[in-house]
C-alpha cells in the first residue's frame, strides 16, 4: 500500500516532467514588493503547469479560485488570512498543488461548509506541509480522486460541535492517500463519506471535539499507523465493508460515550496489530460480523470489548488483553464469535505440560460487567470480594453469560 | 491520707459497694477484711483507678483521684492474682516498671531477699504461682511510696518468705508508711494489723483496732470473730 | 504513651504471631511474582487481595493481641501512667508492628524483583498506604470490640462478623439496592454507601488508580466530579482518616470507663 503510494507520486511526477518542456512552464513570483501582489491576480496571469511562488509576507485575500492546473508553492510559509470572510482556496482543476502556505482565519457559516482549502471534482491534486489554524473546515475533499493529502498541520481551537468544521473532510472521493497530517481540536479530525478506497497512514489526529477518525459510507479503505487520542468520542467506522486497520494506536478516548474504536455495521474488516490503551471502551462492536481481529493490544482499557447487538463470525485471535477493567461485555447470552490464542491478563488457569497455553479454558465474560450493563452504577462494587465470588460462581456455571464463550487455548504469555 | 467518701459501685445488678465511707490517717497498717465478695479487692481497686465508682469521691494526699494518674506515683500496689505478660523474663519485667515509674528502685535488694536470682533470665510464663508472687512482691516493694496497697500478699508463699515479707512489711512500717492489706489469713492480721476495716455487703461494718472486733463479737481470736460475724448476718 | 508504644512493639517483635504474618506476606509477595512473573500483575492482584485479607487479618490479631495483653495492661494500669496513653500506645504498637510487617513482607520481595526500577512504585505505594490505612481502622475497631467484650469467644465472633460483613455482605446489600432502585438516581447514594464502608473506600482508592478509563464512562455529574478530578483521591484519603480515628477515639473513651 505504501508502494502504491509512492506509486501514483512517481507517476504524478513523470507526468509533471514529460509536459514541462513541451508547455515551458513559467514561475510567478508574488509578494509585496512584486509585480504580482496578491495570490488571485497571480491564478489569474498563470498558464497552465505554471508555479506562483508565494514569498514570505501576509496575504488577505479569500474566495481564491483555482481553475487550471497550476502549483501554488509557499515560500518560507507565507500566512493567507481569510480575515474569516469565508472560504480560501477553491480548487476545480485537475493537477494542482498547495503547498508550504500557512492559511488562517476562514469564516464559519451556518449555512455553508467554508473551508481552507475545497476540492471539486477534480484529480491529481496535491496538498503537502500547509498549516492551517482558525479554521472552519480544514481540506474539503468534494467529488474528487487520486489525490495526496500530506505533512499538513491542522489545529482548530474548536469548543462546540454546531459551529465547528472537520479537518480532513472527503465526500463522495475516492483513491485519495492522507498520510502524515497533525489534526488537533476540530470537530472530526478526519471524515469520510461515500469515499472508497482511500488510504489513512502515519497520521496523528488528538484532541478533536468528536471523533479522530469517523466515516460512514466508505468501503476498501486502509487505515494504517496512525495514532488517535485523547478525543472526544475515539474513532467511528461505521456501515462500511472490507476496512483494514492496522498498527494504529488508539489511546485516552475518556468518557461516558467515548471509545477507542467504535464499530457499527462494518462487515468483513481486518483489525490487526492495533494498541488500545486507557480508553474507556476499547472497541465497542455493533452488528458487525465477519471481523478478524488479531495481534491487537488491549492495555488499561475500562472495556477492551464491549459487543453489542447482534454480531456474527469474528474471530479473536493471538491479542493481548492486559489489565483491563473488564476484558469483554456481552449484553446478550448468545455468541458466534471465536477468541482463541488469545493472552488474557486475568487467567488464572495453569500450564502443565508446558506447551504455553493454559490447560484450563479461559471465560473472559464476568457476570459483573453483565450487571454493569444493566445498571451502570454497580460499577463502583468493580474488585469487591462480594463480586468476585458471584463471578466465580457464574464462571462455574454461566447463567447469565453465553455458555461457549470461551477461549480454549489461552496463551500463557503475552503475544506482541 | 486517704479519705474515701460515699463510695457506690454497681456491677449489673449486683451492688458491690453501697456508700462506704472510710479515712485512713498516714502511717499504720491496715487489714481490709470481709468474707468473700464482700468488695474488698473493688474497694482497693477503686483506689487505684483500676475501677471507676458509680459515685463518692476518693482523696489521696487530700486529692479527688477521678481521672487523675500522677497520684499513682505515691501508691504501691500488689494484685490479687500475678497476672504477668508470659512472653518476656523477669528482669525485664523489673526494668521495665523501672523504667516506667522513672524512679530508681531496690529491687537488688528484693531479689536477694526473695532469692529471685535464678529466675531472673527465666520468662514469667514458666515460673512457678509462689515465685510469681515473689515477683509481684518486688515489683511492689520496689519503691519508695508512702501508700502500699496489698491485694492477698501471702497467697502461695512459703514460709521462708512468709517471714521476709512480714519483717519487710514492719521495717516500711517503721519508715511511716501506710499500707492497706486484704488477706484471709487471720493469723497474719493478728501478727501484723493496727487496725482492722471490716467490709460487710458493701458496707464498713466495722473500723479500729483489733481488740475492738474482739469486744463487738465476743469472741478472742480474729477466725472466731469474724466466722461470728458472718454467722450473725446470715442469721439476721 | 511512647514507652509503651515502646514496650509493646517490644513484645510483638517477640510474639510469633508477628513472624507469621510477617512470613504469611514475604510469602505471598514471592508467590505472587513467581507465578505472574510480571511487577505489574502481581500489583494489581496484590490490591485485590490486601482489600480484603488486611481487614481479616487486622481484626483477628487486634482482637487476639488484646486478649493476650490482659494482664500486660492490668499491670501498667497500677502504674502512675495515664490510661489513654496506655491504650494508645498498645494501639500504636499492635498496628505499627503489623504494619511493618506487611511492609517489610512486601516490600522485600518486590524490591528484589526490581520495583524501583519499574514503573509500578506508584502502584505499590498505593498499595502499602491502603494496606496500612486498613491496619489501623481494623485494629481499632477490633479494640473497640476486645474492650467491650470480656467474653473472649464473644469478642472473636463478632470481630470476624465484622470482617465478613464489611467485606462480604455490605457490597451483596450494596449491590442489591442498586438494583433493586435502579430507576432513580444513584451516583449519591453510590459514593456515600462507599464512604461509609473503610474496605470500599480502599478499594476506590485502588480503582482510581487502576480503573480509571472505566470509571470515566460513568454518566452522573457526581461521579464525574468524583472520579474525574482530585476531588475522589482527597476525599478518600480525608475519610479513611475519619474511619481511623473515630474507632481510636470510641475504644479511648470505652477503655476510659472501664473497670479492670
Amino acid at each position: 500500500m505504501i508502494r502504491t503510494e509512492k506509486h501514483s507520486i512517481y507517476i504524478f511526477l513523470v507526468t509533471l516532467l514529460l509536459t514541462a518542456p513541451q508547455c515551458l512552464a513559467q514561475i510567478i513570483e508574488v509578494c509585496a514588493e512584486c509585480e504580482v501582489k496578491n495570490i488571485q491576480q497571480g491564478v489569474a496571469l498563470a498558464e497552465d503547469r505554471d508555479t506562483l511562488l508565494i514569498k514570505k509576507g501576509e496575504y488577505q485575500e479569500f474566495n481564491i479560485l483555482v481553475d487550471k492546473p497550476i502549483s501554488i508553492i509557499g515560500e518560507d510559509f507565507p500566512v493567507i488570512d481569510g480575515q474569516e470572510k469565508g472560504e480560501i482556496f477553491r480548487i476545480v482543476s485537475d493537477n494542482v498543488r498547495i503547498q508550504g502556505l500557512i492559511i488562517v482565519n476562514v469564516g464559519v457559516s451556518y449555512t455553508t461548509d467554508h473551508a481552507a482549502i475545497r476540492v471539486v471534482r477534480s484529480s491529481n491534486f496535491n496538498i503537502e506541509n500547509n498549516r492551517f489554524e482558525n479554521l472552519f473546515f480544514g481540506i474539503f475533499l468534494e467529488r474528487s480522486s487520486k489525490g495526496v493529502i500530506k505533512g499538513n498541520r491542522i489545529m482548530g481551537i474548536a469548543r462546540d460541535e454546531y459551529n465547528s468544521g472537520n479537518g480532513v473532510h472527503l465526500w463522495y472521493s475516492n483513491n485519495i492517500s492522507v498520510s502524515d497530517n497533525r489534526i488537533e481540536g476540530v470537530r472530526d479530525g478526519i471524515y469520510l463519506e461515500f469515499s472508497d478506497t482511500i488510504r489513512i497512514h502515519g497520521n496523528e489526529s488528538r484532541r478533536n471535539l468528536r471523533y479522530g477518525l469517523h466515516f460512514m459510507f466508505s468501503n476498501d479503505n486502509q487505515y494504517t499507523n496512525n495514532l488517535f487520542e485523547n478525543n472526544g468520542a475515539g474513532v467511528a467506522v461505521m456501515f462500511s465493508k472490507r476496512i483494514r486497520m492496522t498498527g494504529n494506536r488508539f489511546r485516552k478516548n475518556w468518557g461516558p460515550a467515548s471509545y477507542g474504536m467504535l464499530l457499527k455495521e462494518i462487515n468483513d474488516a481486518e483489525i490487526n496489530d492495533n494498541l488500545f490503551e486507557e480508553n474507556t471502551v476499547g472497541i465497542n462492536i455493533e452488528g458487525s460480523n465477519r471481523i478478524i481481529y488479531k495481534g491487537n493490544q488491549f492495555v488499561r482499557n475500562g472495556w477492551a470489548v464491549k459487543v453489542l447487538g447482534a454480531c456474527y463470525t469474528n474471530r479473536f485471535m493471538a491479542n493481548d488483553f492486559l489489565y483491563n477493567s473488564f476484558d469483554l461485555s456481552y449484553n446478550s447470552n448468545i455468541n458466534d464469535n471465536i477468541f482463541e490464542g488469545n493472552y488474557w491478563s486475568n487467567y488464572s488457569g495453569y500450564d502443565l505440560d508446558k506447551d504455553g497455553i493454559g490447560d484450563v479454558p479461559h471465560r473472559p465474560v464476568k457476570l459483573f460487567s453483565y450487571i454493569v450493563n444493566r445498571t451502570p452504577e454497580t460499577l463502583i462494587l468493580l474488585r469487591s470480594l462480594f463480586m468476585d465470588l458471584i463471578d466465580f460462581s457464574e464462571r462455574v456455571s454461566p447463567v447469565f453469560t453465553p455458555d461457549n464463550l470461551v477461549d480454549a487455548k489461552p496463551k500463557m504469555r503475552v503475544v506482541q | 491520707m486517704i479519705q474515701i467518701e460515699k463510695i457506690y459501685k454497681r456491677f449489673g445488678k449486683n451492688e458491690v459497694l453501697k456508700g462506704v465511707d472510710l479515712s485512713i490517717p498516714q502511717g499504720g497498717i491496715y487489714a481490709v477484711l470481709g468474707p468473700n465478695g464482700s468488695g474488698k479487692t473493688t474497694l482497693i481497686k477503686c483506689l487505684l483507678g483500676l475501677m471507676i465508682p458509680d459515685e463518692g469521691t476518693i482523696k489521696v494526699l487530700d486529692k479527688p483521684i477521678k481521672e487523675q494518674w500522677k497520684y499513682r506515683e505515691e501508691i504501691n500496689y500488689l494484685p490479687q492474682i500475678a497476672n504477668f505478660p508470659g512472653n518476656i523474663r523477669v528482669c525485664e519485667l523489673i526494668r521495665m516498671i523501672n523504667d516506667l515509674r522513672k524512679k530508681e528502685g531496690n529491687e537488688d535488694f528484693l531479689v536477694k531477699l526473695f532469692g529471685l536470682e535464678p529466675f531472673l533470665d527465666k520468662k514469667l510464663a514458666n515460673l512457678s504461682g509462689g515465685t510469681k508472687q515473689k515477683v509481684n512482691l518486688t515489683l511492689a516493694f520496689m519503691f519508695d511510696s508512702p501508700v502500699m496497697v496489698l491485694d492477698e500478699p501471702t497467697s502461695g508463699l512459703d514460709p521462708a518468705s512468709l517471714i521476709a515479707l512480714k519483717k519487710l512489711i514492719r521495717d516500711e512500717k517503721q519508715a511511716g508508711k501506710t499500707f492497706l492489706i486484704t488477706t484471709h489469713i487471720m493469723q497474719f492480721v493478728e501478727e501484723i494489723a493496727d487496725q482492722v476495716i471490716y467490709l460487710l455487703e458493701g458496707n464498713i461494718y466495722y473500723t479500729g483496732p483489733l481488740s475492738g472486733l474482739y469486744k463487738k463479737t465476743g469472741q478472742n481470736d480474729l477466725e472466731h470473730a469474724i466466722a461470728a460475724i458472718t454467722t450473725e448476718t446470715r442469721h439476721a | 504513651m511512647l514507652k509503651i508504644l515502646k514496650y509493646s512493639f517490644k513484645d510483638l517483635m517477640r510474639s510469633r504471631w508477628s513472624y507469621v504474618y510477617f512470613l504469611f506476606y514475604l510469602l505471598l509477595g514471592f508467590v505472587l511474582l513467581f507465578l505472574n512473573n510480571d511487577l505489574s500483575k502481581a500489583v494489581i492482584t496484590l490490591m485485590n487481595i490486601i482489600v480484603v485479607l488486611v481487614p481479616l487479618i487486622s481484626t483477628i490479631f487486634g482482637i487476639m493481641y488484646y486478649y493476650n495483653s490482659r494482664e500486660f495492661i492490668e499491670l501498667l494500669l497500677a502504674q502512675p501512667l495515664k490510661r489513654t496513653s496506655i491504650f494508645l500506645g498498645l494501639y500504636l504498637g499492635v498496628a505499627g508492628s503489623l504494619t511493618l510487617s506487611l511492609f517489610l513482607g512486601l516490600g522485600l520481595p518486590f524490591a528484589l524483583y526490581g520495583l524501583f526500577k519499574s514503573g509500578d512504585i506508584l502502584n505499590f505505594s498505593l498499595l502499602i498506604i491502603t494496606g496500612s490505612f486498613l491496619t489501623f481502622i481494623f485494629n481499632g475497631l477490633a479494640f473497640n470490640i476486645a474492650i467491650s467484650n470480656e467474653n473472649r469467644i464473644k469478642g472473636f465472633g463478632y470481630a470476624v462478623l465484622l470482617w465478613l460483613f464489611m467485606a462480604v455482605i455490605y457490597d451483596g446489600l450494596f449491590l442489591l439496592t442498586l438494583i433493586v432502585f435502579e430507576e432513580y438516581p444513584l451516583d449519591t447514594f453510590s459514593l456515600v454507601a462507599t464512604v461509609l464502608n473503610p474496605i470500599d473506600l480502599s478499594r476506590i482508592l485502588i480503582l482510581l488508580e487502576l480503573d480509571i478509563s472505566a470509571l470515566l464512562g460513568y454518566t452522573g455529574a457526581n461521579f464525574k466530579a468524583f472520579f474525574g478530578t482530585r476531588l475522589g483521591i482527597t476525599s478518600a484519603l480525608l475519610m479513611l482518616m475519619f474511619w481511623l480515628l473515630i474507632p481510636l477515639w470510641t475504644s479511648i473513651k470505652q477503655a476510659k470507663r472501664k473497670d479492670f
